[in-house]
């Protein structure tokens, strides 16, 4: 399954997979004289769900953060719908259909759960700071199909009741729901989540899972995600990495990866 | 074809009512429903419109005169137009309610044999799939909203937009076979069929037929002079006799738009959008209203809260007199004036009652104190007694007889007789046909003369002319001692108090009353949170000492004010525990219309009433729950027994 060929398989509920959207080729990441990421390659296919594990330390949130953008790989190249990415700034690969979640979340507390998606149409607006001032002609036009289409991420994630609550007002499970909703908003090809379970009860996390589940299957969108909770992992995911001390260990599909021995060590534990 | 099915003569369906609407009031709202932030509307034309093309696609799904279509979701335009395209084709409508279990749904669907279900969303299909091995006669499903629909088996399930395309894309060979079966509808045909929410035993399908639904629309609306003009929000389940009288009934009658809410959790702030100017609403919900104006005024600054304080005590002396059309002092006029524009106004509006002409609430008894809250405010509330079986009127309070322990006179059309035993009685043109496939209960309910048992007790005042209900007529009983035992009348003074959500009371034929507590966990969290106590459940906060004593205090001012009716002196409470879970519909402990159980509470916690009566001080209990998934699970608990003070008023009870 994990050869280089553009045409995808099928998962076993029965969704068709596409060629490969992105490919991480020996990616090295290093932070002075700590390598945070050794020699990693995987690849990440159109409409799947690909899951990034590991123990703590791992490398995982490093190599989301390289997925994104944010970290330039010391060594090794990015490729994104074929071709190698070149050096970009973070907000220019949001341009390209990229969009992400934060392990802390990372909102704007004092504004209201509105105001929080529509920012994530901010790649899409192209008035100027004058006119959106002003609300004046395109400006206006522009907030009215900005605001229908967040409308409708509203209704997908069903936080209608608390669209004019300040976002510091809100329980932990919700404001997680508000971060996906805003990075749905900029209708992303490729979503990457940043341990979306994380600090979660029984009922948000089920609530979550629905949610991941029900964007890949209504909107099509590709998802990379990092997660602990491994039952939500091996229920959720086509694929699944596992790194290990900033290696890549294991590769595959969740059946796979469960009796694969390396991983199996890595997260019981053996003498290193 | 609008045209020709007005002058097709008498107004005696639905269909033939929107037939009236779509011509007379075309490009007025008929429908409203607010998605995606927007409220989005119908008129007239547009809802006949979506209505006649959904009628067609039913024919071509093949629906018979007479067929039943179970109808299952939240208050949605789509589902309201449902049922009047199944009435169209001649089928009946069966609302069921959206929260119920599958077992529950499964055995009112097979009990009318549904052919047809129409679903809100994925929830309810999941639902009817579930149960619909056990449920031979479903046939085909509809839904209204797509979402994770796709993967479905289509074979026998259809969105409700692609029933619609059909029909319009067919309708040359449909029209003609559909104004045929509307136009043979008559007077005493069945309109719809609604089952009863059961406070004993399974539920009943009550069958309403069309002039049970039409002459009661028409008489209601004339006795408050309600108009076209008239905006409503329909958020009340649409199985519920109310929500069909008022959403359909007299919504067709009149020719007024239905607002729809977008979802069950922003009702409050669409209450507000909307502002209507009839409404309806159990007492249930005028509290959580009330509490949270409460809750909220104590955050507010010094100066507010003395203003709020200041006009509220004005309001209180001459608001409901005002109302009413009783002389008041010019004074006292203006000050009210000036309450308005500061204190009145500002809170209708925030309670989205700015607009209200009629408001009505039934269902429950109100608390005096409640009551008077909102009609101080200069919001016509008014109460009204009836029951699905009477197309819900029996009796209502004219504008200026408000009071709040009574509930009105006789509903236009309506005879009220009293039996001997104090049983309430009424005929009337609501009342309905019979209990479908379920004669005995026809029989044992409704005479040959049409006179309807309503299983309430209660009796005319002399003076006002006015009906009092006391109690349900086979809860009332004996103590003893030999005095009257009414449950519910302890239990509605108790329920007035903010912090206890529901009560039961128990004693008859025993020598004490005793009583189960649920608190409520709004206005007690509130507390709890103010005088910094922490709690992660319901059961740790049900248990907490000090809430105990809040409560025993409640419990021993109701005694006093028992006692001082000496018929029912007796009831005053000697023991009493608070519930260790709330009493829930799933469980069975409620209906969904969140009626008590009294049989079923009584019989799944006897161990817990045994401890009320041998004197212990705690008892350990486990009590099974249902999830909202239909799982089982168990909760066990420790809960502590109190004794509250009682007013000694008859020798009799010195033997406590």
């Amino acid at each position: 399954m994990n050869d280089m060929t553009h045409d995808g398989y099928v998962t076993e509920d029965g969704r068709q997979i596409g060629g490969v959207m992105m490919e991480m080729k020996n990616i090295t990441l290093r932070f002075g004289g700590v390598v945070a990421i050794k020699d990693i390659s995987f690849d990440i296919r159109e409409g799947e769900i690909r899951a990034i594990i590991g123990p703590n330390g791992a490398g995982k949130s490093s190599m989301l953060n390289v997925i994104s953008g944010f970290y330039t790989p010391s060594e090794g190249e990015v490729w994104y719908q074929g071709a190698t990415r070149p050096m970009m700034k973070p907000y220019e690969i949001a341009r390209q259909g990229v969009a992400r979640t934060f392990q802390n979340i990372a909102l704007f507390e004092g504004m209201t759960v509105l105001d929080n998606v529509m920012t994530g149409r901010l790649t899409k607006m192209k008035s100027g700071l004058l006119s959106q001032a002003m609300w004046w002609g395109k400006a206006q036009a522009e907030e009215i199909v900005n605001r229908e289409q967040v409308e409708k991420v509203i209704d997908f994630l069903e936080i209608q009741n608390i669209r004019k609550t300040p976002v510091g007002r809100l329980p932990y499970g919700l404001k997680k729901r508000v971060e996906l909703a805003r990075a749905l908003a900029a209708e992303p090809k490729l979503l990457l989540l940043d341990e979306p379970m994380a600090g979660m009860n029984v009922e948000e996390k089920e609530d979550m899972s629905r949610f991941i589940l029900d964007v890949n299957d209504e909107f099509g969108t590709t998802i990379a995600l990092i997660e602990h909770d491994m039952g939500v992992v091996m229920d959720l995911s086509d694929r699944v990495v596992v790194m290990d001390y900033g290696k890549k260990i294991g590769d595959g599909t969740p059946e796979e990866v469960r009796n694969n021995q390396d991983v199996i060590d890595a997260y019981l534990g053996v003498a290193h | 074809m609008t045209q020709k099915s007005s002058t097709r003569g008498e107004l005696n369906s639905i269909p033939k009512l929107l037939a009236r609407n779509a011509v007379e009031f075309g490009s007025a709202p008929a429908y409203r429903e607010k998605e995606y932030g927007i409220w989005q509307s119908w008129s007239w034309s547009e809802a006949a419109e979506e209505i006649q093309s959904m009628a067609l696609g039913f024919l071509a799904l093949g629906m018979e005169k007479g067929d039943f279509v179970a109808i299952i979701g939240r208050n949605r335009p789509a589902h309201y137009w449902a049922m009047v395209a199944a009435q169209k084709v001649g089928a009946i409508p069966v609302p069921l309610y959206q929260d119920a279990v599958a077992d529950e749904m499964a055995y009112v669907l097979d009990h009318c044999g549904a052919r047809f279900v129409v679903c809100g969303d994925q929830e309810q299909v999941d639902k009817v799939i579930e149960v619909q091995d056990r449920v031979s006669c479903i046939e085909h499903l509809m839904y209204h909203d797509n979402r994770g629909m796709r993967k479905y088996d289509h074979s026998r399930m259809n969105a409700l937009a692609d029933v619609q395309a059909e029909g319009r894309a067919a309708h040359h060979r449909f029209e003609e076979e559909l104004s045929t079966r509307e136009a043979a509808q008559g007077w005493d045909d069945t309109c719809v069929m609604l089952y009863t929410s059961g406070t004993t035993g399974r539920p009943k399908g009550v069958v309403l037929s069309n002039r049970n639904i039409v002459v009661t629309a028409q008489n209601s609306s004339d006795f408050d002079n309600l108009r076209s003009d008239e905006e409503i929000l329909a958020y009340l389940p649409m199985a519920w006799v109310g929500d069909f009288i008022f959403s359909l009934g007299q919504a067709y009658w009149n020719g007024f738009c239905v607002n729809c809410p977008e979802s069950p959790e922003t009702m409050m702030t669409d209450l507000k959008e909307i502002a209507p100017s009839y409404y309806f609403a159990p007492p249930r919900i005028f509290e959580t209203q009330l509490t949270q104006v409460m809750i909220r005024m104590e955050d507010a600054g010094q100066f507010k809260q003395k203003m709020f304080k200041y006009f509220m005590d004005h309001a209180r002396n001459v608001g409901p007199k005002i109302l009413d059309g009783e002389s008041v002092s010019g004074l006292d006029r203006l000050k009210y004036k000036l309450g308005e524009l500061c204190t009145y106004g500002p809170l209708k509006n925030s309670m989205g009652f700015s607009k209200v002409r009629v408001g009505y609430t039934a269902g429950e008894a109100i608390g005096p104190e409640l009551f008077d809250f909102y009609r101080s405010l200069g919001i016509n509330l008014k109460q009204l007694y009836g029951q699905t079986e009477a197309g819900v009127f029996i009796a209502q309070q004219p504008d200026g007889e408000v009071r709040s322990d009574t509930v009105g006179v006789p509903s236009p059309g309506v005879e009220i007789k009293i039996a001997d035993n104090g049983e309430i009685f009424y005929r009337s043109p609501g009342a309905f046909v019979e209990y479908y496939k379920n004669p005995e209960s026809t029989a044992d309910t409704k005479d040959a003369e049409g006179w309807v048992a309503t299983g309430d007790a209660g009796f005319f005042e002399e003076n006002s002319g006015h009906l009092r209900i006391i109690d349900r007529a086979k809860d009332v009983g004996q103590m003893a001692s030999g005095s009257l035992f009414a449950p519910k009348y302890v239990e509605n003074k108790l329920k007035f108090y903010p912090n206890i959500l529901e009560a039961v009371v128990f004693g008859n034929g025993r020598d004490m009353c005793t009583a189960f507590i649920n608190i409520d966990l709004t206005a007690v969290g509130n507390w709890a949170e103010r005088n910094n106590i922490a709690y992660a459940s319901y059961q740790e906060l049900a248990g907490h000492p000090e809430v105990y004593s809040t409560i025993q205090s409640h419990v021993e001012e109701v005694n006093k004010s028992v006692a001082e009716d000496p018929m029912l002196s007796g009831c005053q409470i000697h023991r009493f525990l608070i519930l260790h879970k709330e009493l829930d519909a799933d469980d069975g402990e409620m209906t969904r219309t969140r009626k008590v159980r009294r049989k079923i509470v009584e019989e799944k916690f006897s161990d817990l009433l045994v401890g009320l009566y041998d004197g212990s001080k705690t008892i350990y209990t486990e009590t099974e729950v249902t999830y909202e998934d239909g799982r089982k699970g168990a909760i066990s608990a420790t809960l502590e027994l109190r004794d509250a003070a009682v007013k000694q008023v008859s020798p009799k009870m010195a033997a406590e």
